[in-house]
């Protein structure tokens, strides 16, 4: 089934939708990963290709659950790994890394630390800062909260949102959670079956919902009450 | 260290204008070649060497061919039957003419004939007038007591039975009992090889062949053609030997290595300065052999424990050189996985004699350099295996987020792959390691050196002692070798992969 789908610069749209409906399959096409049956992806205009696939991904950050971070490496030497490759000035990787850990409020000894011995809200944002490390204007997140705690997540969810804003990146990100969509998105998609149910603002899905399935699933979001007697 | 190794295995990788002396791997064998390597010093025109215990016929035949070796004792029914693939035993012109095309020469007979043989204890023998076969048929209540090789051989007692009209049945009795059992007693003939080594410590009496039923196992000298006119002195100081040694001389010679303790190039030696050996009492028994200690730690010690490291560092060296990038390659492509695995699978199965005949032949050398090819086909499939399976199970997620990094393929391998993966590439070199120390005491088979040298030749004597002094430097090699890949995780796998979760 086609999907055509444009994201706007500097905004953040969320892909949503029940597990298996294609959401994150279609962020995975947008960094080469899985590549289209037909069609293609527009990057600034420009198609993706093989030949100009790892250009196109120093571009774009891409957080996925728990970070994915490289075991073998310190949390350093994981937000530096492609700076150092590209042969980015020693000076000028520490700047940025002291600029980005700021930014994701992570204190410099977690620097030196192995994946292992951080907690999981620390590598997501370790995470973080190895996509932001090259600013690129594309970021894409690929349920990158999905495996927290909901304290941490609920922190860290406030954090992208400043960080979001604050940088004026062009953002994906992939959920299966509305409220965290709807507190995130400017713009939402909902997806089911690998195709493109409705697309719009959280007020709309609310209120003008294309299908029952999408209040279906907006319902089912469950926000607990207190009950009279207590 | 490796420069220092190379410098080691250098004398027995050229081959200057040595003479080669080769031996096949049981005592008399190991005997003859030493008589003939010190017959052919003394005649002070060549260096010599001794190419000692090699592997079986086929091995040390290749080696004579391809010119590894310049000469070697054999008898005349192997070069018939084995060798030539002949139905009948032919005689020494016969032989010549065979052998010439291959321009190999045959010759110089030493006196005597190793083969199957009937035997009675002297007395008893004496007591009743027998000293031929035929004469065994005029006494039906002689008890024979007959391994059970020769009792099943086609040319064994079934066929000596006949031939002589033997009226007596035969019962098995193991060869190692037979000798005790005779001198009690307790039986009156068991059969014997001609010039076994406790036939003179047992005054046994070997019966005459009169019928001539017994092919020729005549000890004679199997040379290349050219060496006569290489070395001409040497070869007229090896002719002398024709006819020197008999029977009992040779038996005599047997039984000072394998009953009084003697090397092979202490009795050779004996023999070769003209005296007479001296006499083994048959009640020294054991005692005069050397003690287990002092085998183990005997002077060849060092250089055995060196050549058995070159062995296994100069075959596993390349094996990690050739078996990582060929395990990358199969970690990348199903396709050249199934081959690549197909093919170093192939090679371990290949048994280690015959892999060893092969090379030999194939590359028209013996010693070292067949054994560290060796060797190092069998020090792949663990390596490659490791490196595949290493690369191929790491976690997707982590393979992706190297990919998305946008980091090139090369780069990816070198800073994330490889890394991920050394645990266990590394436990593959490991294995291999520990498994090449092993093997590599096969490589003695073809003249290679190494503790290997102890365990064939103590086999060859049925010395447990030597045998032993061979196995356990090995074995305590193959576990320092595992600490010693212990140590080396800690300084290869990275610092993060060998946290424990907190």
């Amino acid at each position: 089934m086609p999907v055509t789908l444009e994201f706007a610069r500097a905004r953040t749209t969320v892909l949503i939708g029940p597990s298996g409906c294609g959401k994150s399959t279609l962020l995975r096409m947008i960094v080469g990963l899985v590549e289209p049956d037909t069609g293609h992806v527009l990057i600034d205009g420009k198609v993706l290709t093989p030949a100009n696939v790892d250009e196109l991904r120093h571009r774009t950050g891409y957080v996925i659950q728990d970070g994915g971070l490289f075991p073998h490496l310190t949390a350093a030497q994981n937000v530096t790994l492609l700076a150092r490759h590209l042969g980015m000035s020693s000076p000028a990787i520490s700047d940025r890394v002291h600029v980005l850990a700021k930014l994701v409020s992570i204190p410099p000894d977690a620097l030196e630390r192995y994946p292992q011995q951080l907690s999981g809200g620390q590598r997501q944002r370790i995470g973080l800062m190895r996509a932001l490390m090259l600013d690129p204007p594309l970021i894409l997140l690929d349920e990158p909260l999905g495996a927290l705690d909901p304290v941490t997540r609920y922190e860290l969810q406030d954090q992208l949102k400043s960080i979001f804003s604050e940088l004026n990146k062009t953002v994906i990100m992939v959920t299966h959670d509305m409220s965290e969509a709807a507190y995130l998105g400017d713009d939402i998609v909902m997806m089911r079956d690998g195709r493109v149910v409705q697309r719009g603002s959280f007020d709309d899905l609310v209120q003008r919902p294309a299908e029952p399935y999408v209040e279906s699933f907006i319902r089912a979001q469950r926000v607990p009450t207190l009950s009279a007697h207590t | 260290m490796i420069k220092w190794l190379l410098l080691l295995l250098l004398p027995t990788l050229c081959g200057a204008e040595t003479a080669n002396v080769g031996s096949k791997r049981f005592t008399e064998s190991y005997i003859l070649g030493e008589i003939l390597t010190q017959t052919a010093r003394q005649a002070g025109e060549a260096e010599v060497t001794h190419r000692q215990g090699l592997g079986n016929t086929a091995i040390v035949f290749g080696a004579l061919k391809n010119g590894a070796v310049d000469l070697y004792p054999e008898y005349t029914g192997t070069i018939a039957f084995e060798l030539l693939g002949l139905k009948q035993s032919a005689n020494l012109e016969e032989l010549r003419q065979a052998l010439a095309k291959d321009g190999l020469g045959v010759g110089v007979p030493l006196g005597f004939n190793n083969t199957y043989s009937l035997a009675m204890s002297g007395k008893r023998a004496q007591d009743l007038g027998i000293s031929r076969i035929s004469d065994l048929a005029r006494h039906p209540e002689l008890r024979f007591g007959l391994t059970q090789e020769f009792l099943s051989r086609k040319d064994g007692w079934p066929a000596v039975k006949a031939a002589y009209a033997l009226p007596q049945a035969a019962r098995g009795l193991d060869h190692g009992l037979a000798y005790d059992a005779l001198s009690t007693g307790k039986i009156d003939v068991i059969d014997v090889y001609s010039t076994d080594a406790k036939i003179a410590r047992y005054q046994v009496r070997l019966l005459e062949d009169d019928k001539q039923f017994f092919p020729a196992y005549d000890a004679v000298l199997l040379y290349r053609l050219d060496f006569p006119k290489r070395f001409p002195r040497t070869w007229a100081a090896i002719q002398s030997l024709e006819g020197r040694i008999d029977a009992s001389r040779m038996a005599a010679m047997n039984a000072q290595v394998e009953l009084a303790g003697k090397t092979f190039s202490e009795a050779a030696a004996t023999f070769v300065s003209g005296q007479t050996p001296p006499n083994v009492d048959s009640r020294a028994g054991k005692s005069a052999s050397r003690s287990f200690i002092a085998v183990l730690f005997g002077p060849d010690l060092g250089h055995l424990t060196l050549q058995h490291l070159a062995l296994v560092l100069g075959s596993l060296g390349p094996a990690v050189a050739i078996g990582v990038p060929l395990g990358i390659v199969a970690a990348r492509s199903r396709r050249a996985s199934t081959a690549i695995m197909a093919i170093v699978g192939l090679m371990q199965t290949v048994p280690a004699l015959a892999l060893l005949a092969f090379l030999i032949t194939l590359m028209g050398a013996i010693g070292t350099v067949p054994a560290l090819v060796a060797l190092f086909l069998y020090a792949l499939l663990p390596i490659v295996r490791n490196t595949a399976s290493g690369l191929a199970d790491l976690p997707p997620p982590l393979q992706e987020a190297a990919r998305v990094l946008g980091l090139p393929a090369l780069s990816r391998l070198r800073r994330v792959e490889l890394p991920l993966a050394s645990r266990s590439i590394l436990a593959g070199i490991k294995t291999s390691a520990v498994i090449a120390v092993g093997t590599a005491t096969i490589a003695a088979f073809i003249g290679a050196g190494g503790y290997g040298e102890r365990i064939v030749s103590g086999l060859a004597v049925n010395d447990t002692s030597m045998l032993l002094a061979g196995a356990i430097p090995a074995a305590a090699l193959a576990l320092a070798m595992q600490w010693a890949f212990d140590g080396l995780e800690r300084l290869v796998v990275p610092e993060g992969l060998r946290l424990r979760p907190t």
